[in-house]
């Protein structure tokens, strides 16, 4: 019995200090969210993208390419995007209203500018109330991948576009996009 | 004694979970029967995937000419497992991806709908293979 009631407490306390330690984190992130990735900072590994936790989603957008988190563009975006189905960057991606409608209801709630979440607010900051159709466009991307040589993405076989995330960042899954575990196909590991 | 009502339960919503993908290619041309077509005419169908509205694309483009090889999207670069049953046997069995592919594709390829006729046509070429 009491050793079920020490267990208990420990666990608790346990608990107590990774919220504390999650919520430092998350300020500190927020604050740095332009310039590097501290993924690592404190000891633990936390996304800086609330990773697709959706089936719908990911079984309908991640067929045909990357599941971009919905945390990379704000709500005005998804919509936008939604809304141009039919012609979605040159290719048709059309869905049935159903569907259309529960996609929006997670892109909504996970957008950008609805979360306070990794780089989402920073993201959405930086956007100055724009709604750009491809995460490319925003200019915190810009400015995360200004270093990147043409030769190294576009015009690299083996990746060919901004677009893939998920061949140069190793933990783009789980919408960890650290620098560090960054490996650049036919590259080798990314140095600063 | 909880185990046994768990594992019922599991062993219900895996038999749902089946139940909902149990169509058949035959079912889904059914679907198209339903809406006034048919008979349906593997000839016509092969006629109709070669064709060509536009200059740069055809089905063949990002499904190959061998349907029984995996295609790849031309400007996506995606995947996209063989066309011919034998090869990917859940092809053609989910009436909603079915529909939805037919749309996007007959809009893309040909820039229009496909007709019920033209859809049981196509799955009559395709699903032989």
């Amino acid at each position: 019995m009491k050793n079920w009631i020490i267990g208990t407490l420990i666990a608790v306390t346990g608990i107590t200090a990774a919220g504390v330690t999650a919520g430092e984190y998350e300020r500190e992130y927020g604050e740095r969210s332009e310039h590097e990735n501290h993924g690592y900072r404190y000891g633990f590994r936390r996304p800086d993208f609330a990773p697709v936790n959706d089936a719908l989603y990911q079984d309908e957008c991640g067929s045909c390419h990357f599941a971009y988190q919905p945390g990379l563009l704000p709500a005005a975006s998804w919509w936008k995007l939604m809304d141009g189905l039919a012609d979605h960057f040159g290719e048709n991606a059309e869905l049935d209203a159903d569907t259309d409608k529960q996609l929006r209801g997670y892109l909504t709630a996970n957008a950008a500018d609805q979360v306070n979440r990794g780089r989402s607010p920073g993201i959405a900051r930086s956007l100055r109330g724009n709604a750009p159709l491809r995460i490319t466009d925003t200019l915190y991307f810009r400015r995360q991948h200004s270093e990147i040589p043409l030769r190294m993405v576009k015009n690299n076989p083996e990746v060919g576009s901004f677009s893939r995330c998920g061949v140069c960042h190793a933990g783009a899954n789980e919408g960890s996009y650290d620098e560090d575990s960054v490996r650049i196909p036919g590259m080798g590991r990314w140095e600063d | 004694m909880m185990k046994i009502p768990l594992m019922i339960a599991a062993l219900l919503s895996g038999a749902a979970s089946i139940g909902l993908h149990a169509e058949t290619v035959s079912d889904v041309q059914n679907t198209y029967l339903t809406r006034g077509a048919g008979p349906f005419d593997s000839g016509r169908g092969e006629k109709l995937w070669n064709s060509r509205v536009y200059e740069d694309r055809r089905c063949a483009d990002c499904h190959t000419a061998d349907l029984t090889q995996p295609g790849l999207h031309k400007r996506t670069h995606k995947r996209i497992e063989a066309m011919a049953p034998s090869v990917t046997p859940e092809r053609f069995t989910d009436l909603k991806k079915v529909e939805k592919w037919f749309r996007r594709n007959c809009k893309w390829t040909w820039g229009r709908e496909c007709t019920a006729q033209e859809k049981g046509d196509l799955l009559e070429y395709l699903k032989q293979l």
